[in-house]
């Protein structure tokens, strides 16, 4: 029953990832893109990846789709730049991408069986973080520098999307909500935040233990948080606002903080001293969750619109 | 007596699988939009719910059972608010053509 | 039991899965939109009867996340261009 599953759900996948390529219309395709997203987290799921399932729905689904639909939307009426690849640039495209999902297809098929693994050494070591789920083990202990580097690499992406604000209005608000709100959004943006808040908070304390953690939690949070500017309730922050700036900057500078204390309590950059490892990561997944959610969220309102409040 | 709960599942979770096919059967083959809306919105969340009463007796906590709950919810209101949203759009593009 | 669960749920994503194309090949643009909901209901069904069948918890998370992300895309409504801007439909003001 299970393998009948499995196959349903690969042709499915296919036929909607040929159908995202094939569609003309713009919006149509990336609608279509959002329902490929929410359904390759039913995929993971099969594979037996929960962390990865919520965070491709919660990207896939959810960041993304909204992301491409603001930037479709800006970009229509604006003369449509009829760029018109030729043939052979397409033909150049699809060998191209051709000869990568070949490759990688005879990467995967080539593995060795059993793959090499260092699951069991990973599992052994967890009881010294106190963690119960591997997922952050790895991501908060065993390779914390990546982690540290990921959230740096979102703070730049923020940078550069605000950099492309015109200089009289620097340090001013994106301008996220239409100038008519629909009733039913408005409703919706008052019914569906406290359950929002309840599960990323649920998120990101369940991660220690369970499949979640910071980077799904702040996307919910980043979520609620764009759903209620874009009915109109709160207004978007200034770019230059303090209080956005420090909870931008919170998560990746007490990740920092406590790195470089590693130097003096621990062994070294980036060691927790014995003992101490959860309430410190657990500190850390804190802060990084309100700035992802921060930085998420900016990053799908855009650059500024309007001129700082002074 | 776990015989008993397990046949009440099995019964309403069938339920639940029908009302999703009677919603795909009116999407396919209702004439208008308006109705296709309604026969999705209304039989798959019927189903939804039908499943997640079928699901309860079988969650293994209290949190479990809130969270099946929770889905159940969130599916309404995203209907909800879907479909009013939909019928506008479809009220206004036949208004305006 | 599980393989019962598991069988519904297949049911549940093929149908899913004719109903979503139906929507997405649609000539009329709003329907397109009903794609996620369509999968939002769908998808969640689905996921809870495979996390009851094979006994995962975290499954249901994943389903709460889904419910809560199909509900999230409703503000691509507002996003849509062809919506004209800043005028109400007449009958519904006061």
């Amino acid at each position: 029953m299970m393998v009948l599953l499995d196959l349903a759900l690969a042709a499915w996948l296919l036929a909607l990832a040929l159908h995202v390529v094939m569609e003309r219309n713009e919006r149509s395709a990336i609608i279509a893109f959002l329902a490929l997203g929410l359904l390759l987290g039913l995929v993971w799921v099969r594979l037996a990846a929960p962390d990865v399932a919520l965070t491709e729905i919660a990207i896939g689904g959810g960041g993304t789709g909204i992301l491409l639909l603001r930037a479709e939307a800006a970009l229509r009426g604006r003369g449509k730049h009829e760029e018109g690849a030729t043939r052979g640039g397409k033909l150049a495209v699809a060998a191209g991408c051709a000869v990568i999902s070949a490759g990688l297809g005879f990467a995967v098929l080539a593995l060795a069986s059993p793959a090499p693994t260092l699951a069991p050494a990973a599992s052994d070591a967890i009881a010294a973080t106190g963690l119960g789920n591997p997922v952050t083990a790895v991501l908060l202990a065993y390779r914390a520098l990546d982690t540290l580097l990921e959230k740096v690499v979102v703070l730049l992406a923020l940078v550069g999307i605000w950099s492309l604000a015109p200089d009289g209005i620097w340090g001013g608000a994106p301008e996220v909500a239409p100038a008519a709100v629909p009733g039913p959004l408005a409703w919706l943006a008052r019914i569906l935040p406290p359950f929002g808040v309840v599960i990323g908070v649920y998120m990101f304390w369940v991660g220690a233990d369970a499949p979640g953690g910071t980077f799904q939690a702040g996307t919910v949070l980043a979520a609620m948080w764009l759903l209620v500017i874009m009915a109109g309730l709160l207004p978007p922050p200034d770019a230059a606002s303090p209080a956005l700036r420090l909870v931008l900057v919170g998560g990746p500078a007490l990740f920092l903080a406590i790195a470089f204390l590693g130097f003096i309590v621990a062994d070294g950059f980036l060691a927790y001293p014995e003992g101490f490892a959860k309430p410190l990561i657990v500190a850390i997944e804190a802060a990084l969750t309100l700035s992802v959610a921060a930085a998420l969220a900016m990053l799908v309102a855009g650059p500024a619109r309007k001129a700082p409040a002074r | 007596m776990n015989g008993l709960v397990d046949i009440a599942t099995m019964v309403l979770v069938s339920m639940g699988a029908v009302l999703f096919l009677a919603g795909a059967l009116g999407l396919l083959r209702f004439p208008d939009t308006l109705s296709r809306l309604h026969a999705v919105s209304k039989a798959d969340n019927l189903g939804l719910g039908l499943i997640v009463m079928g699901l309860l007796p079988q969650a293994e906590s209290v949190s479990g059972g809130l969270k099946l709950i929770c889905v159940w919810l969130l599916a309404q209101i995203s209907a909800a608010t879907a479909s009013q949203l939909l019928a506008r759009k479809i009220h206004r593009d036949e208004g305006r053509s | 039991m599980p393989e019962f669960l598991a069988a519904a749920a297949l049911v549940i994503l093929a149908v899913t899965a004719v109903a979503l194309f139906r929507v997405l090949r649609s000539r009329v643009a709003a329907e397109r939109m009903m794609a996620v909901q369509l999968l939002g209901t769908g998808g969640a069904g689905a996921l809870l009867l495979l996390g009851a069948a094979s006994g995962s918890p975290a499954t249901i998370d994943v389903a709460l996340l889904l419910a809560l992300f199909a509900a999230f895309a409703c503000v691509a409504f507002v996003l849509d261009p062809a919506e004209p801007a800043g005028e109400d439909s007449p009958e519904e003001q006061p």
